[in-house]
C-alpha cells in the first residue's frame, strides 16, 4: 500500500474545507449550517492526519481525536441552541431574525 | 484594670455595627438597648478604670496601650495606640458619661421617628470616633477620630433627610469645618515632616527641643491647629455652621454640638499646649478669637427666636470663652469649664428637646408661654442649666468654672485685661439672653396646647444633669471658697499650672456682671409675649453679623462663577473633540453589527483569508 501523496491529502483537505465553508455562507438553515461547520472541522481533521502520516508522527492523529472531541461537545451546545431557537421562534431561518442587531 | 481601655472605644463601634447590620431586623425595643448599653457599658469600664487610675496613678501619669502597628514607611512608623492621660481620662469620662445620659434620653426622645435604628447607629458610632479622638496617642489616630465625628455630625444633622433644608445643613457643616480639617491636616504633615514623628507625647517633646520660643516653623504649626480648631470648635471665622446644625434631633445637638465633638477643639490646644508656649503669637490669636467669638454670639443669641438656637450661639459663646482661657494659659480653666459646659450645656438642650417633645416640635420661644407650671420637669431643668450658664454665682458649677477663666485672664498682664473685660461683658450678656428665653418661654399667658407624660427615660437624664449643674463645680474652689483643687492637681501632670488673680475684686465685678444680665432680662422680659420689632440692627444680630451673607459674596458665587465661567473654555474643548470623534466612529462602526450570522462569518472568512494570503506573499 503506497502512501498517499502529500499534495493530494492536502488538497482534499482545503477541497473539503471550502465546501464547508460554502455551506456556512450559502445555506439559511441553521440545521445544514451547522452541519457544514462540522464538515470544516473534519477537512482540518484531514489535514492532520495527512500531516502525521508525511512524517510518520502519531501527532496528527492525536490532534485529530482532539478535534473530534471539539466536534461533538460543539454540536452538542449547537443543537441545544438551535431547539431553543425552534421553540422561540419556531423556524430555523438564520436571517429570519436577528435580534442581535447593534 | 487599664488593660480594658480598648473595650471602651470598641463597645459603641460594636454598637453600631450591629445596629447597621441588623437594620430591618431588629425591634425597637433591641434597637434602644443596643444603643444605650453600648455606651453605659462603655461608660462603666471607662469609670473603673477612672477609679483605678485615680487610685493608684501610673508612671508618669500616663498609661499608653499599642493596639496595631498601621503602617511603617520611609522610617515613619505609626501605631494605633491608647494614651490614658488625666486630660483624655475627663475627656473619656465626659463623652461615656453625659453621651450615655443622652442617648437613654434620645431612646424616648426618638420613639415612633423613622429610621430609630439607624439614629442610634449614628450616635454610637460618634461616641466611638469622640473616643478615638481623646484617647488616641498619635496625631494620625487622632485624625481619624477628628473626621470620624465630622462624618458623623454631617450624617446626623441630616437625619431628617426629606427635608433638602436639612441636608443642606448638614454639607454646609461638613464643607466649613472640611476648611478646618484641611489646616490641621497641613499642620500635622508639617509637624510629621520636621519633628519625625507622629507621637503627640514625642512631637511635643521633640518641638521644646528643636524649636526655639517664636520660631516661624512653630508659629506656622499652631496656627494650622488652631484652623482645624476653630473650625470644629465653631469659632470665628469658621462659625457659620453652628446654628443652621441645630436641623438634627435635639439629643444630636445635646451629644455633638454642645457636650463633647464642638469642644474637641480646646482639646487639640490643651493637648499641644507645648506647641502654643513656643508661639506667643498663635496663643494670642487663640485668645482673641475666643473673646471675639464669645461677644458676637452672645449678642446673636439675643435676636434669636428658636429656641435651639438661641443654645447654639450660647455654646459658641461658651466655646468662646474656653478658647479665651487657653489664649490667656489657663489650660486647666479650659477644661474645667469644658467639664461643667457638657453638663449645663447637655442639661439645656435635653430640656428644650423635652419642651419640644410636648409641644410637636415648636422651637419658637414667642409660641411657648406660661410652661412653667404645665411641664415642671422640664422648667426646673431648663432653669437650673440657665443658672449655670449665667454663672449665678456659689450655686452653680457653671459660675466656678467661669470664675477660674476670668481670674487667669486678669492674672495675664494688660492683653488679658482686655480679654477680662471681654469676658466680663460677655457674662452680663449670657445672663440676658438665657433668662431672656426662661421668661419668655417659661412665664407668661400660654400659646400652645401641651400633651402628653415624661417617661423615666427623660427624666432620669434631666435630673443627673441638674445635680452635676449645681455640685459638678465644687471640684475646683478659688481661694475665697476654701480653695479646693481637685481637678487642677489631676491636670497637674499634663498642663502647666492656671495663674490667679489675687484679689476678689475682679472676681466680685464678674458675679455682678452676670446678675445684672438675669436682672436686666427680668425687668425687660417679665411681662413679654411679644416678637421683637424687625429693626435693622435685630436683623444683623439674627443673621449673626452677617458672616454667612459675607460668605456667600466672597466665597461662594466667586467659586460658582468661575466654574460656570470656566465651563468652555479650551480645554474642555480638546476633551470634548475626542468625545465627538468616538461618537462619530462608533455610528459607523456599529452599522456593521446588523445581527446576520452568516455576514459575521464572511467577514471571518474574508479576514483569515487575506491575513494568510499577507503572510504568504511577504
Amino acid at each position: 500500500m503506497t502512501a498517499i501523496p502529500l499534495d493530494q491529502g492536502l488538497g482534499l483537505a482545503a477541497a473539503l474545507f471550502a465546501l464547508g465553508l460554502a455551506g456556512v455562507l450559502v445555506r439559511r438553515n441553521l440545521l445544514f449550517m451547522l452541519m457544514s461547520l462540522e464538515v470544516m472541522l473534519n477537512a482540518a481533521g484531514v489535514a492532520f492526519v495527512v500531516a502525521g502520516a508525511r512524517w510518520a508522527a502519531a501527532d496528527g492523529q492525536i490532534m485529530f481525536i482532539l478535534v473530534l472531541t471539539f466536534a461533538a461537545s460543539e454540536v452538542s451546545v449547537g443543537l441545544a441552541l438551535i431547539l431553543l431557537m425552534h421553540r422561540r421562534n419556531s423556524t430555523l431561518d438564520a436571517d429570519a431574525n436577528y435580534h442581535l442587531r447593534g | 484594670m487599664h488593660e480594658l481601655l480598648w473595650l471602651v472605644p470598641t463597645l459603641p463601634l460594636l454598637g453600631s455595627v450591629i445596629l447597621m447590620l441588623g437594620a430591618g431586623r431588629l425591634s425597637i425595643r433591641a434597637e434602644a438597648a443596643t444603643g444605650a448599653l453600648s455606651v453605659g457599658f462603655a461608660a462603666v469600664i471607662a469609670f473603673t478604670i477612672a477609679g483605678g487610675f485615680l487610685l493608684s496613678p501610673p508612671a508618669g501619669a500616663a498609661y499608653e496601650q499599642t493596639l496595631w502597628r498601621w503602617f511603617d514607611v520611609g522610617g515613619l512608623s505609626v501605631t494605633i495606640g491608647l494614651r490614658l492621660d488625666p486630660l483624655s481620662l475627663v475627656m473619656m469620662l465626659v463623652i461615656t458619661g453625659v453621651g450615655f445620659l443622652i442617648h437613654l434620653f434620645a431612646t424616648e426622645f426618638m420613639e415612633g421617628e423613622e429610621g430609630y435604628g439607624r439614629f442610634f447607629a449614628y450616635l454610637n458610632l460618634f461616641v466611638a470616633a469622640m473616643l478615638l479622638l481623646v484617647l488616641g496617642n498619635n496625631f494620625l489616630t487622632l485624625y481619624t477620630g477628628w473626621e470620624g465625628v465630622g462624618l458623623c455630625s454631617y450624617l446626623l444633622i441630616g437625619f431628617w433627610w426629606r427635608d433638602p433644608a436639612n441636608g443642606l445643613a448638614a454639607r454646609k457643616a461638613f464643607i466649613v469645618t472640611r476648611i478646618g480639617d484641611t489646616a490641621l491636616l497641613i499642620g500635622l504633615l508639617l509637624i510629621a515632616s520636621r519633628l519625625g514623628t507622629l507621637n503627640i507625647a514625642g512631637a511635643m517633646h521633640n518641638a521644646a527641643q528643636s524649636w526655639p520660643a517664636g520660631s516661624p516653623t512653630a508659629t506656622l504649626a499652631a496656627f494650622l491647629l488652631l484652623g482645624g480648631a476653630a473650625g470644629k470648635s465653631a469659632q470665628l471665622p469658621l462659625q457659620t455652621w453652628l446654628p443652621d446644625a441645630m436641623a438634627g434631633p435635639t439629643p444630636v445637638s445635646a451629644l455633638i454640638h454642645a457636650a463633647t465633638m464642638v469642644t474637641a477643639g480646646v482639646y487639640l490646644i490643651a493637648r499641644t499646649h507645648v506647641l502654643f508656649l513656643l508661639a506667643p503669637a498663635a496663643q494670642y490669636t487663640v485668645g482673641g478669637i475666643g473673646a471675639a467669638t464669645l461677644l458676637l454670639a452672645g449678642f446673636s443669641a439675643l435676636a434669636q427666636n428658636d429656641i435651639k438656637r438661641i443654645l447654639a450661639y450660647s455654646t459658641m459663646s461658651q466655646i468662646g470663652y474656653m478658647f479665651l482661657a487657653l489664649g490667656v494659659g489657663a489650660w486647666g480653666a479650659a477644661m474645667f469649664h469644658l467639664l461643667t459646659h457638657a453638663f449645663f450645656k447637655a442639661l439645656l438642650f435635653l430640656s428644650a428637646g423635652a419642651v419640644t417633645m410636648r409641644l410637636h416640635h415648636e422651637q419658637d420661644i414667642f409660641k411657648m408661654g406660661g410652661l412653667a407650671r404645665r411641664l415642671p420637669v422640664a422648667f426646673w431643668s431648663f432653669l437650673t442649666g440657665s443658672a449655670a450658664l449665667a454663672a449665678l454665682p456659689l450655686v452653680t458649677a457653671g459660675f466656678y468654672s467661669k470664675e477660674a477663666i476670668l481670674s487667669g485672664a486678669w492674672a495675664d498682664g494688660n492683653s488679658g485685661r482686655v480679654l477680662w473685660a471681654a469676658g466680663v461683658f460677655g457674662a452680663f450678656i449670657t445672663g440676658l439672653y438665657i433668662f431672656r428665653a426662661v421668661f419668655i418661654a417659661f412665664f407668661g399667658e400660654a400659646h400652645t396646647e401641651v400633651s402628653g407624660r415624661y417617661g423615666w427615660r427623660v427624666i432620669l437624664p434631666l435630673t443627673v444633669l441638674s445635680v452635676l449643674s449645681v455640685l459638678g463645680g465644687l471640684i475646683e474652689l478659688p481661694p475665697a471658697f476654701g480653695h479646693v483643687t481637685l481637678l487642677s492637681n489631676l491636670l497637674a501632670p499634663v498642663l502647666p499650672a492656671t495663674k490667679e488673680a489675687a484679689s476678689v475684686v475682679p472676681l466680685l465685678v464678674a458675679s455682678l456682671a452676670g446678675l445684672l444680665g438675669i436682672g436686666l432680662a427680668a425687668v425687660l422680659y417679665w411681662r413679654p409675649a411679644r416678637p421683637p420689632a424687625e429693626t435693622p440692627l435685630w436683623r444683623f444680630w439674627h443673621a449673626a453679623a452677617g458672616f454667612d451673607w459675607l460668605y456667600e459674596r466672597l466665597l461662594v458665587r466667586p467659586v460658582l462663577w468661575a466654574a460656570r465661567a470656566g465651563a468652555d473654555d479650551m480645554i474642555d474643548s480638546v476633551y470634548d473633540a475626542i468625545a465627538w470623534t468616538a461618537r462619530q466612529v462608533h455610528e459607523q462602526v456599529r452599522r456593521t453589527q446588523s445581527g446576520r450570522v452568516r455576514l459575521y462569518t464572511a467577514g471571518l472568512a474574508i479576514g483569515s483569508i487575506s491575513l494568510i494570503a499577507i503572510a504568504m506573499i511577504r
